[in-house]
Formats: C-alpha cells, structure tokens, sequence
C-alpha cells in the first residue's frame, strides 16, 4: 500500500493517469485504439521527439531553452546525407557519429553566444533557428538527398528489429532517456545542472562552473538533436532542406513542458518527459483514427495540449492522493 | 549590335522542393539552347505573400519575363499588375491564379487539371479490379490543386457507372509531411480494413503510404496509387510495393515557358485563345481557353517497366 501511495504521490502521477484515460476513452469509441500494432504505431511516432526532448529537458531545467534544436536536426541530417550522396566509400553507420559531432558543435556555438556575449537563451537560438535553417539550404544546394542514396541498413534501424517486432529505433530512443536518467541523477555534473535551475545567483557560490555547464546543457541538446537527424533519415528515407526538423522545436518542448519541467528551471525529470511524448504521441494517433476532419486537426491537437497542462499543474500541487482525499 | 539577351526569372513556390528541381532543369536547357538568361529564386516557405518581395526584387533587375509557381490565386494580384504595367511578360507555370486571370498573360499547366481526378480514379480502378473501398491521401485540407482533383474523382466516381462497385470511404489530408501522412494512412488501414486502394495525389503522401504498406506487407492488399516523382518512387516500384502511378513531366512546362516566352516576346507566337506553336520535342501546342497551354495531353505512368527512364 506505502508502495502504491508513494507512486501516485509522484509528480508524474497526473500524466500517467492521463494517458491511461485518454487512451481508455479513445478505446471506448474505436476498440483498436488499445491493441499492440497500435502501441507500435504510436512507439514509431515519438522516437525522434524523446530523442530531442531528453536534451531540451536538460537545457529548460537549466533555466534556458532551445529554440533551435529542429534546425539543428536538418543540418546535421543534411551533412550526412551530402556525404552518403557524394562519397561511397562512406559506411552506413558513420552517419550516427558524424550527425550526432555536427549537432554537438553547432549547439556548443549556441551555449557560446549565450555565455560569452551574456545573451537570453531564447534570443540567441531564435537566431541559430533561422541561421542553421539556412545552413542547410547552403550546404545541399537547396537539393533533397532523395531515398536512394539513404543507406538500406541505415533505414533498417526504423523497420527491423532485435527484439519482440519493435524496431531498433524504438530502443535507441528508450536508451537515450535511461543515459540521461543515469547522467542528471547520478553524476555530479548531473546534479549541478539541477542547482545551477533553481538558483543561477547562488549556483557560482556554490562552486559550479556555470559557464562549463551551460555550454555542455547546449551541446548536449545539439548532440541529441543529431542523433535525432540521422534517425529522421532513418525514419523516412530522405532529408529536405526545409521540411527535416521544421518544427520540431514545438512538439519537444511541448512534450517537456507537459512532462512537468518547469519554465522557471530547476525541475524536470525523465520519466515525466517520456510519459509527455508518449501524451503527445497517443494524440497524434488518436486523432485520424477518430476520424477527426482534417480541418479540425490542428486546434484539437492544440487543446489537448492546454488540458494536459493545466490538469496535471492542479494534480501536480498535491499528487493524486492528495487531490482525492481534499476532495472527498 | 546584337540585341540584349531576354531575361526569365522563375519564382519556385519554396526552396528545397525536388520537384522544382525537374522544372527548372527545362528552364536551363531551353534558355541554353536559345541564347537567354536564366535565374531561379524561391521563397523558404510556400507562402503566398513571401513571393511578394521576389517579385518586386525581379522587377527593379529589370526582367523581361516572370515565371512564377503562385503560392495564392489572389495574393499576388497587386504586385504582378505592378509587373504587367512595367512591360514584363507573366507566365504562371505549374500552377495558375484562378479567378484572377487577368493579372498574367498566360498559364503553363503540365496537362488540363479537369482530367487528373479522372485519370487516377483510372488507374486505382485498373490496379484494384474496379471493385472494392478507396480512400483519398492529400496534402493539406487547402491544397487549391489538390482540392480540384478530389472533386473530380469524387465526380467520375459517380458518374461513370465503370466504378459503380467502388466506394470511396474517406478523404483524410497528410498535410505534405511525412509523419502526418503516415498517421493517416496508418488510420486508413485500422478503421476500414477492407480497403483495397488508396490515391496519393502528392509527393510526399504517396512516399509515405507506400511506405506503410511496404513495412506492413501488405502490397498484395492495399495498392497505393497517386502522383509522385519518380526518384522518391523508383525502389518502391522496384520491390513491388507500388505497381504503377503517375505525374507528368515538370521539365517540359520550363521547357516549353521559355520557347512560348521567347516567341511572344519575339512576336513569331501570338498569345490569342485558339493560335497553335511549335516547340521542339513537344511539337505542336495550342493555346487554350484562359491563354492556358498545357505541356501533355495525359497523365505519364510510371511502372517497373519504364521508371528508369525517367530521371526527375
């Protein structure tokens, strides 16, 4: 029973009843919501997004954000894409690190603006957004790197899979959230990124090297957002210049901040941000199967988003259980 | 003294879209072949009021001829006015300003948009036995051409009793994304699981549809159909994922601009309803009603037997 009441007095609680009710409700209506090949489906959409949302829930529980993490994605996919293109002796795999150096430099240039020139976060990536927007028609030309010259292996990552039908993707994805786990939980760096959140002022007092931490926060989240890059080509098989990654940025951080990080730093966890995309994951696949017309998409996606907040901020202040017996 | 050589501009609907790329690969030769200067600008995004300011940009260089993708039927209509009044000969290509006709001189379409809903309710028909649940994948839900397609399918799927034993089930819109359009097909697939085909009339749908049903298996049951280019399609139709769909050839619609451009400006074309001209390769063309010109007669097939043809 303390096991139980120590669950639902989780902050996460409020999410994961959620989505245990969004999806009992979606089920009610079309049975096939709540079957595996379904849960597939929705696994399949939120790769790319709990990808990004692990390195913008690190950056945001730092006291900042990145706004430019889908631009960030587009270059680092594209860079790739141009070597798989022009150069044969190119292997499959080198396209992971290759994507994942080009997104960790061009988030260090980011934590560099913001250190060095004493510049708010959402300024400077506002900039970078547009900046590596147009990197990515620079160095492709503004050509497509069409499906045929994406790696068969590489796009295998998205349809084969190790274990029990779900695809490698899936796993990489899951593994990158238990590494950010282990890193913001268990390292000392980890803790510090916490510290430096809820008290910038305090935080060089206390002996953390705020410039060194926010420049890896940023480098961290451009990492991820090339890891995401290579896995976007993974996923469907091509890069454009202006479709890969565009608004990616939207749906991270709207997961992260539905995962319960706050805007004011400092808070944030991992399983909070995984049950946000899977949220944000079980809506997108909910819609169309509702036959929802696609005129009404959009707002009903947008709304659903809203509610999501602003239940688990009321859920949030006591958990669960509190709730239950205030109100009974 | 030779004359100045002509100077076209197109004005792509956004950068980065490969189709444009085959458009305006017909632009360069043609311009190449007859001695004029050629520019492509676009937009980043398919707006209608950001080709704005390229337009007026092309208008202080001094162009002689615009071609331009419109983003609106309406949006441009000050600025290519502004065009028309300064001298400059404004072509819309691959796409037109409907109901706005008067602000350019004429439309280069790739074939006569009242035929394409005809043409892939066609071939779903050949590819499904004429028998059996379709559904309609588009772009997004304001998709000016597209929309005019669909009312053309849903048309000749009522009028012509050829296709009387097929039923349209439903028409849902990928928005031109990948992850939205595999939704929705993935959506298709669960709430009518008696479908037989469906018909992508958009790049980017018909990729991810056939996508769907090539990590499915299940080509053998759901015949994905549509319009696409042929590089995005080649492996799909290789492996049997998609046994045939259809597009036309963007690289003559640049090809054929620039020889129409250069013979009105040169006064051997007259730009009348009815007149007729020669281009080579295309051979003879006839100016429409609307000062339309339209490249092909037909949709082009593609299928395994012919797509590396083709290498737009």
């Amino acid at each position: 029973m303390s096991t139980l009441r120590s669950i639902l007095l989780r902050r996460e609680s409020g999410i994961a009843v959620m989505i245990v009710l969004f999806c009992l409700a979606v089920g009610s209506v079309k049975p096939q919501f709540l079957t595996l090949d379904q849960l597939r489906i929705i696994l399949l959409l939120t790769p790319l997004i709990m990808i990004g949302a692990m390195g913008q829930m690190l950056v945001i529980v730092a006291r900042h954000v990145d706004l430019s993490i889908g631009s960030m994605l587009g270059v680092s996919a594209m860079v790739s894409g141009m070597l798989y293109r022009y150069v044969e002796v190119m292997p499959w795999w080198a396209g992971l690190p290759i994507s994942i150096a080009v997104g960790a430099t061009l988030g260090l240039g980011n934590g560099l603006l913001i250190t060095l020139f004493r510049l708010p976060a959402i300024i400077v990536t506002l900039g970078t957004l547009s900046l590596y927007r147009g990197l990515t028609f620079i160095i492709s030309n503004a050509k497509q790197i069409d499906r045929q010259y994406i790696p068969s292996e590489l796009k295998a990552l998205s349809q084969t899979s190790p274990i029990f039908g779900i695809p490698w993707i899936i796993f990489i994805a899951f593994g990158v959230a238990i590494l950010t786990y282990l890193f913001a939980m268990h390292t000392r760096v980890g803790r510090q990124i916490f510290a430096l959140g809820s008290n910038p002022v305090a935080a060089p007092l206390r002996g953390i090297k705020v410039t060194q931490v926010t420049l890896l926060v940023f480098a961290i989240s451009g990492a991820l957002s090339g890891l995401a890059g290579i896995l976007y080509a993974s996923r469907w098989g091509f890069v454009n210049p202006s479709n890969t990654g565009a608004g990616f940025e939207f749906q991270v951080i709207a997961a992260v901040v539905i995962g319960g990080a706050s805007i004011n730093g400092g808070v944030g966890t991992v399983l909070g941000t995984v049950l946000g995309v899977l949220l944000l994951g079980c809506v997108a696949a909910a819609l169309p199967l509702l036959g929802i017309p696609g005129t009404s998409q959009a707002a009903i996606y947008g709304a659903v988003i809203l509610i999501a907040l602003v239940i688990d901020r009321s859920v949030r202040r006591q958990g669960i259980v509190g709730l239950k017996r205030a109100g009974a | 003294m030779a004359a100045d050589p002509l100077k076209i501009v197109y004005i792509g609907k956004n950068t980065g879209n490969p189709y444009f790329d085959s458009i305006t690969g017909g632009f360069e030769d043609a311009c190449k072949s007859l001695g004029c200067e050629f520019e492509f600008v676009a937009p980043a995004t398919a707006e209608a009021t950001s080709q704005i300011p390229f337009i007026e940009a092309q208008i202080q260089r001094g162009v002689n001829v615009i071609g331009i993708a419109p983003n609106s039927p309406d949006a441009l209509n000050q600025v290519l006015a502004d065009a028309k009044a300064k001298g400059i000969l404004v072509l819309t290509v691959n796409g037109d300003i409907t109901g706005n006709e008067q602000y350019r001189d004429a439309t280069i379409l790739p074939v006569n948009f009242d035929i394409v809903g005809r043409d892939q309710v066609e071939m779903v028909g050949s590819l499904i036995g004429y028998e059996g649940e379709i559904a309609i994948l588009s772009a997004t839900t304001e998709a000016p051409d597209q929309n005019k397609w669909i009312v053309g399918m849903n048309e000749t799927l009522k009028s012509d009793p050829k296709y009387a034993k097929m039923s349209l089930v439903a028409t849902v819109y990928g928005d031109d994304q990948p992850e939205k359009s595999t939704t929705e097909m993935e959506a298709l697939l669960s709430n009518f699981p008696n479908l037989k085909g469906v018909i992508a009339p958009t790049t980017v749908g018909i990729a991810a549809a056939a996508q769907v049903v090539q990590s499915r298996g299940i080509a053998d049951k759901v015949a994905v159909t549509g319009l696409g280019l042929p590089s995005e399609m080649r492996d799909f139709v290789k492996d049997g994922t998609v046994k045939a769909f259809q597009l036309w050839s963007p690289y003559n619609e640049g090809w054929l601009a620039v020889h129409f451009a250069k013979g009105v400006i040169e006064g051997t074309i007259k730009n009348e309803v009815g007149s007729t001209f020669e281009v080579p390769n295309l051979g003879t063309i006839t100016i429409n009603a609307n000062n339309s010109i339209n490249t092909q007669a037909e949709l082009t097939t593609f299928n395994a037997e012919n797509i590396d043809q083709f290498d737009f």
